[in-house]
């Protein structure tokens, strides 16, 4: 949708004999775009209060219905100077638009739709927009990221609106202990868009009654944000990535050490990746894994040219290393036990010293899972017997609940997770190495005739991800898109094609959207 | 116990004679009834209504103050049926519901209500729920006044009219003998304002006084040929009658100049929306003083003929502003025009839109076109500016997502669908029909389940086609609410008698949830007025129905998922019914945390359950997602180079449901959920004991770190 490209406040300029009425520009029209459950019902209140008792005529309305369970609402106040005893000014019910003086919109996407709406004009809006995100289910539940685009909404803004005041005003809230209401309310205040003084908001927020002392230390971050006009609009600077430190017994040291001098030696582009991909190998398994890491990346590179940038080997080193560092049962056994996690959760959970903290793991290990621990010749053998399958699966698939702040799960998963030395004899290592070579060697064989669809191959190794089903599904996904793709290889967009189909690939969980992609190659390869 | 309590609001129900009332306007109007001696009060919830229903149920001590009776009914036909009281005895009575679909199933006693005319003033307060928030079909209830001859008021949606509309409504009722219906939309409900407020006002009979001395007559009976007689009566006296008072008391208005070469005919319901369109246009001032003649029907049936054609006289044009389809007002005031030889041209949908709200954009693009084609005197200087330099704003319609309403954080009908697309993923796409409440939120992703709804109570019966079987079953849903709004008479009893094979799930929420939490037959709750602890199965028995499994905890996806199977492959006949039973999570929470944080402060023993992902065990491939779709459970993005996709996360919204160990279990999906239950004030037993743990788990962890290479900040 565009906005009607003839706006009614501009036909209003065009009626000279019919001048509006000089009181109408008096009329404050407010509209607030919130998701249910952000307390905008709360906040347009507070908002009514706030004009009535500085004397004006106010109206409020909103739209809840079901919408109030998460869906998206809107609230709408007018405002306008009143003396007593003259008539009420007729205020309209619903904002209209290109009639909206000040637009809160309580979420980023949220915003985005005020603009849609036509609620946001460059001749008169003030924007206060809160850039957190509340992913909508539509961007939450497709295989690969779904997330909308916060930029584009920001850039949109910046042209609509006639101020934009952004932050994340959730974040504020959360970090003062109130909620979201508070801080836009904060906002408000400090965008000076009304003609209220401080202490008239701060009243109409004690005179509310309910958790007055948190609103109104989010009242007042909030209030400084949108009232110093340094900041506004400025995403906040991400933190600079922080380098881990390596920690562990000398020894191990100075080999890990000889590891980053050969990462050191290679080309930026390639060290960038190369590097984070040998610390998640090494975590995973050893330094002699590591090393193996990056001999498959030496022969990756010893393929690849300067002069296309090393990006097949960019994409390798991320990729392989991904591949290595499978999520197998030992994994996950030694990620659920160490020490560090048991502090990370005790703060994200807010573990105060009087506190205990009980901890509930969900393990469903299955037949397959099982037999995969097993030595690799052995495990085959199993594997291919649907009888000792259907009997592993009777012993072992069950859901597991296991407390791992006791002992007895503790030394369960500690023992599982201590099998590490064992893990490179197992079914499940030989099948992850298998199809390591495979595909590798796959994406080899086009370098010389096509590089580009190389660097494509190579980076469908992101459709394999999950555990059990998802992890088969994404497993025969992966198969799918390079068969397809090996139908097209002699093409000269092949590469393009193979990144179609990855992208098709991640849309939706049945692969709808693949299907429809590979029927598109088979209707002219 | 309800969603919220009201009893703050119940003070403004006190204010007497000159004070103000300040505040939304189903309020405004619940006020209005008890200022105007209001007998007995009924209704059913939903929005935009509930609160009128909720605020009177926390109203009690007031009402028996006054001698009010209030009903909290079992569905619209029940409230409508209940204004019977009025046809005998001079009480007045009034009952609320949303509309059209309130009036749909209250229509049977409405129609006999009108067929035997009333005593005491009756009054149907309908909240029309139509236009941007609505939850239901887009429909109007003005056809039913048409139908049944009761008469229909859209008062201006300000406080002071919705007020005084109220008491017109009664008085024009006791004057016509007939049922008069009070049209609010969702907007004026929810519109806030002031308006002088007068003293309660005792009933001159109360419904008790009225049971002492029974009253009754047969020629108000609807049988023939008394039947025949209500319907002269009708046209002979009652609708005359109406015209009359509404002439005489002015309950429409005019505004604005008298003579006019064009003018503008409008619902009540329609004022601002006009005011402000023509005060962008420069033809109204901030208070609504107007330069184009307005005739404001705050009675939109009957239409009284002579007043209209008075407004007509000496124009050339008019515009009709009638909200929604079809145009009865617009062919109504046609035929008078038509009737009378008239000349004046009548303009209305073709201007404006035939369907939709009409928005603020709306009605200035309709007023607009309508004063160029019609009063181009008015508007003299209205042609297309140039296109300046105005900026281009980006189209954003492909980037933001839409956010339809959806399950609550916690909430326990998520587990019953989750199982439910688990049971879908073995047997292959079931025919699936839904009912009305929270539950119909299944038919969005991520879970899309059911097809159809066919109506409160309805969704069994809206299977009745495949009752028969085959070669899978078919599966309805419906609510605690539906089952017994309708359900039971309507669903169950036809699925009995009918030996239907087929399966129904009842989701036991503990309240009539979607409308804001309100007490029903089966609710766990202590109810002084109400009768509550039915059980949903007890009834089913009582119908015939032997094939019932109660599931008491929804969150059990395992359990819901082999329920279900077995109801889909048992070989007993008949119906199969599932009760699903866990509270409502927005009431248990309501309820449960302020407690919980006061036994917390008191130093009492409370854990808290909350649900975590481990983002380095989460491959970020949402399946958990796809089973679930809670505010709480979302996706972020790692500081991670070597990770492509957004990766689960749950945030400190979560209220520890326990769906997502249940689903991760259920649907073998993955380790990366875990369960943290922090306990406060734990026993110094359990404390010692967690101290040993503690130390023995991290003596093992700093072991093995030792003899390894321990990144710090990588995950």
């Amino acid at each position: 949708m565009t906005l009607p490209d003839m706006l009614p406040d501009r036909l209003a300029g065009l009626l000279p004999d019919k001048a509006a009425d000089p009181r109408l520009s008096g009329i404050i029209k407010l509209a607030i775009l919130a998701v249910g459950g952000q307390g905008g019902g709360v906040l347009t209140a507070w908002i009514e209060d706030v004009a009535r008792s500085a004397g004006y005529a106010a109206q409020a309305t909103s739209v809840a219905g079901v919408s109030q369970r998460t869906g998206a609402t809107v609230y709408y106040v007018e405002m306008a100077p009143h003396h007593a005893g003259d008539p009420m000014p007729v205020f309209s019910l619903m904002p209209a638009p290109g009639d909206v003086d000040i637009m809160i919109a309580a979420e980023m996407m949220e915003a985005g739709r005020s603009i849609i709406r036509g609620f946001v004009t460059p001749d008169r809006t003030t924007l206060i927009a809160s850039t957190h995100r509340a992913l909508a289910v539509s961007e939450k539940m497709v295989p690969g990221d779904g997330i909308a685009s916060s930029g584009e909404v920001m850039a949109a803004a910046d042209i609509a609106a006639r101020r934009f005041i952004a932050a994340d005003f959730d974040a504020l809230a959360i970090a003062n202990g109130s909620v979201i209401s508070a801080s836009l309310f904060g906002a408000l205040a400090g965008s000076g868009a009304l003609p209220f003084p401080r202490e008239a908001f701060e009243a109409a927020i004690r005179a509310g009654g309910k958790g007055i002392d948190g609103s109104l230390r989010a009242f007042g971050a909030a209030f400084d944000v949108a009232a110093n006009p340094a900041d506004q609009g400025v995403a906040p600077r991400p933190a600079p990535r922080q380098v881990p430190r390596v920690l562990g017994p000398a020894r191990l040291l100075a080999d890990w050490d000889r590891l980053v001098a050969r990462v050191a030696a290679m080309p930026v582009p390639v060290a960038e990746l190369a590097l984070p991909g040998l610390r998640k190998v090494v975590d995973f398994q050893d330094l002699r894994y590591g090393a193996a890491y990056l001999d498959h990346l030496a022969k990756v590179m010893a393929r690849d040219d300067a002069a296309l940038g090393w990006r097949l080997s960019r994409e390798a080193a991320k990729y392989i290393a991904n591949a290595m560092a499978y999520d197998d049962i030992i994994r996950v056994a030694d990620l659920k036990t160490r020490g560090r996690r048991f502090d990370r959760i005790r703060k994200e959970m807010r573990v105060k010293d009087a506190n205990l903290l009980h901890l509930t793991e969900f393990f469903h290990p299955r037949a397959e899972e099982t037999v995969g621990l097993f030595p690799a010749k052995l495990g085959a053998k199993l594997e291919a017997d649907p009888k000792w399958m259907a009997r592993l699966d009777r012993w072992f698939n069950k859901g597991r609940r296991l407390r791992t702040d006791s002992l007895r799960a503790f030394l369960t998963l500690h023992l599982i997770g201590g099998l590490r030395g064992w893990r490179l004899r197992t079914l499940r290592h030989a099948q992850e190495e298998a199809h390591l070579a495979l595909w590798l060697d796959r994406a080899l064989s086009h370098v010389a005739g096509n590089y580009d669809l190389a660097v494509e191959v190579i980076r469908c190794r992101r459709l394999i991800k999950g555990y059990s089903d998802t992890h088969k599904r994404g497993f025969s996904k992966f198969d799918r898109v390079l068969e397809a793709t090996a139908a097209v290889s002699g093409r000269d967009d092949a590469a393009d094609w193979c990144r179609r189909l990855r992208e098709a690939a991640l849309k939706d969980e049945d692969g709808k959207a693949l299907d429809g992609a590979i029927a598109t190659i088979r209707s002219f390869a | 116990m309800a969603e919220r309590s009201f009893k703050a609001e119940v003070e403004h129900l006190r204010l007497g004679e000159g004070q103000t009332f300040t505040g939304e306007g189903i309020l405004a109007i619940t006020k209005a009834l008890l200022e105007n001696g209001v007998g007995y009060v009924g209704g059913y919830q939903g929005a935009p209504i509930s609160h009128l229903m909720d605020v009177l149920a926390d109203a009690e001590e007031l009402l028996g103050e006054l001698g009010i009776r209030f009903e909290a009914n079992a569905n619209e036909a029940a409230a409508a049926a209940m204004l019977a009281a009025s046809v005998h005895y001079p009480i007045r009575g009034a009952v609320t519901f949303k509309g059209s679909v309130g009036v749909n199933v209250a229509s049977d006693a409405l129609a006999n209500l009108a067929s035997s005319g009333v005593t005491g003033g009756a009054l149907v307060i309908v909240g029309e729920d139509y236009g941007e928030g609505s939850s239901i079909m887009q429909e109007r209830s003005h056809a039913f006044a048409m139908k049944s001859q009761f008469w229909l008021l859209d008062p201006r949606p300000n406080l002071p009219c919705i007020t005084k509309a109220v008491r017109d409504g009664f008085e024009l009722s006791e004057a016509t003998n007939t049922p008069v219906m009070l049209m609010v939309r969702i907007r004026s409900c929810h519109v806030t304002g002031s308006f002088q407020t007068r003293d309660n006002q005792r009933p001159t009979l109360s419904v008790k006084d009225a049971l002492s001395n029974p009253q009754s007559d047969f020629a108000r009976v609807v049988l023939p040929p008394m039947s025949y007689m209500h319907e002269q009566d009708k046209i002979r006296n009652r609708w005359p009658a109406a015209e009359t008072f509404i002439r005489e008391r002015g309950l429409n208005e005019v505004f604005g100049p008298r003579s006019a070469p064009v003018g503008l005919v409008l619902q009540g319901g329609m004022y601002n929306g006009v005011i402000r369109a023509l005060q962008r246009l420069g033809l109204a001032d901030l208070h609504g003083n107007t330069e184009v003649p307005l005739y404001v029907l705050n009675v939109t049936y009957p239409l009284v003929s002579d007043e209209f054609l008075e407004f007509c006289a000496g124009k050339d044009q008019i515009l009709v502003i009638e909200e929604g389809q079809p145009e009865f007002i617009e062919q109504q005031l046609t035929t008078f025009l038509y009737r009378s030889g008239s000349t004046v041209k009548l303009r209305g949908k073709g201007i404006l839109p035939m369907a939709g709200e009409y928005t603020g954009q709306v009605m200035l693009d309709g007023l607009t076109a309508f004063f160029k084609d019609a009063a181009p005197g008015m508007l003299p200087a209205i042609v297309r500016a140039p296109n300046e330099d105005r900026p281009q704003i980006p189209d954003l319609t492909a980037t933001v997502p839409i956010r339809p309403p959806g399950f609550c954080t916690g909430c326990p009908e998520r587990p019953i669908f989750a199982a439910m697309k688990l049971v879908q993923q073995e047997t292959g796409k079931l025919q699936i029909s839904a009912d009305i409440g929270c539950h119909l939120f299944a038919a969005l992703p991520p879970f899309e389940i059911g097809g159809a709804t066919m109506g409160y109570g309805l969704g069994p019966a809206a299977n009745a086609a495949f009752d028969g079987g085959g070669e899978r079953r078919p599966v309805s849903i419906i609510g605690d609410g539906g089952f017994w709004h309708n359900g039971l008479s309507s669903s169950f009893t036809n699925m009995a008698f009918n030996k239907s094979d087929g399966v129904a799930v009842i989701v036991d929420n503990y309240y009539s949830a979607a409308t804001g939490g309100q007490d029903i037959m089966s609710s766990r709750a202590d109810n002084p007025t109400k009768a509550t602890k039915h059980p949903i199965t007890k009834a089913l028995r009582g119908i015939g129905i032997d094939w019932v499994r109660q599931v008491d905890n929804t969150y059990d996806v395992g359990r819901m998922r082999d329920v279900l199977r077995e109801a889909l492959t048992t070989d007993a006949p008949g119906p199969k019914v599932i009760v699903a039973s866990s509270e409502c999570m927005l009431n248990k929470q309501r309820r449960e945390k302020p407690l919980a944080q006061k036994a917390i402060r008191e130093g009492r023993r409370v854990e808290a359950p909350r649900f975590g992902v481990d983002e380095d065990v989460c491959t970020g491939d949402h399946a958990c997602i796809r089973l679930s779709g809670c505010p709480s459970l979302s996706v972020k993005k790692l500081d991670d180079p070597l990770r492509d996709d957004p990766v689960a996360s749950i945030d400190q919204s979560c209220v520890g449901c326990g769906n997502c160990g249940e689903v991760a279990d259920a649907a073998v999906l993955c380790p990366s959920f875990y369960r943290a239950d922090v306990v406060h004030n734990p026993s110094p037993l359990e404390a010692r004991i967690a101290r040993v743990r503690a130390r023995v788990i991290g003596w093992l962890q700093t072991r093995r770190a030792a003899r390894r290479l321990t990144f710090d900040g990588a995950s």
